[in-house]
């Protein structure tokens, strides 16, 4: 399991606009580097990304080595109902990891 | 006898010094031939074929995009102007629509032509996204243009290139 990192309003308005940031700890080791003795140091990357709240996809990134290493990203999203965050990130083996975030629906919280 | 030594000493800084300024130091030729070999094993350890140019960016392109004409405008690429390590710099891309059901970006493509793979990352947005704004961290291998491709929901195609120089180069260094 990576450590992953989440910022999400817990609460939101109807209508409100959220930023939310995400942050993984992964190497996103490149493949085109050589260890100290020129070997090639083998790639070992997230290759996608995907944000869901509840069952439907909002967001989704495709990763590339250009990447740098803990991928962090900010993107964002209008909240219409209250649900579930679900983070998803899967590495070029196919491992996932999965985080999720509960957000609430407040009337007229902080404006739309 | 520790005058005689004192003496002796003076006379070896003298002869140096009296060689040194005028005549070149015999071994230049020899030092200017390991610089040469150095920077010879610098470029075999990272293979020019490795390293993608304008023209395999377009490639790229071409292959995700199709032929579709890419229009320049709607997007704003924010990327520093100088970065200082390649390895972490900071890009925020945003594309000017109002994201609705009926014109809304379906996805943001980067590109980097002068690193190893031009393809930097992919975006995919939808109308629920309510901002077509975007913010990472990406690996620069060079100083070079870095392109962002707009993809809209009527399929037209929209772009903005930055021109960033990168003083440390990220995926050369073999140690960190």
């Amino acid at each position: 399991m990576l450590n992953v990192r989440i910022s999400a309003p817990e609460s939101a308005a109807p209508g409100q606009l959220i930023e939310i940031k995400t942050l993984i700890s992964h190497p996103m080791e490149s493949g085109f580097r050589r260890d100290a003795v020129g070997k090639p140091i083998p790639r070992n990357i997230l290759t996608e990304f995907v944000c869901f709240f509840d069952e439907r996809e909002i967001f989704r990134a495709d990763f590339f080595p250009a990447v740098a290493a803990n991928p962090y990203l900010s993107f964002f999203t209008r909240v219409t109902a209250s649900g579930t965050l679900t983070f998803q990130w899967t590495d070029q083996h196919g491992q996932v990891t999965r985080e999720a975030r509960r957000l609430t629906l407040v009337a007229g919280a902080d404006g739309p | 006898m520790a005058t005689n030594s004192t003496t002796t000493e003076v006379d070896v800084t003298a002869t140096i010094n009296r060689r040194t300024p005028c005549q070149p130091p015999p071994d230049i030729g020899r030092r200017h031939l390991l610089k040469r070999a150095a920077v010879a094993v610098a470029l075999a350890s990272f293979p020019i074929a490795l390293r993608a140019t304008p023209e395999k960016m377009r490639r790229a392109m071409r292959e995700l995009l199709g032929s579709r004409p890419i229009n320049e405008g709607r997007v704003t690429l924010e990327i520093p102007a100088l970065a200082e390590n390649g390895n972490s710099v900071a890009m925020t891309v945003r594309v000017d629509s109002p994201m609705d059901e009926h014109d809304h970006v379906k996805a943001i493509h980067l590109f980097a032509e002068k690193n190893p793979l031009p393809r930097v990352a992919s975006y995919y947005l939808g109308p629920h996204c309510g901002r077509a704004q975007v913010a990472s961290r990406i690996r620069l291998s060079d100083t070079q243009d870095i392109t962002a491709v707009a993809h809209m929901s009527d399929d037209s195609l929209w772009s903005a290139s930055t021109h960033t120089i990168v003083t440390l180069a990220a995926c050369i260094d073999p140690y960190n």
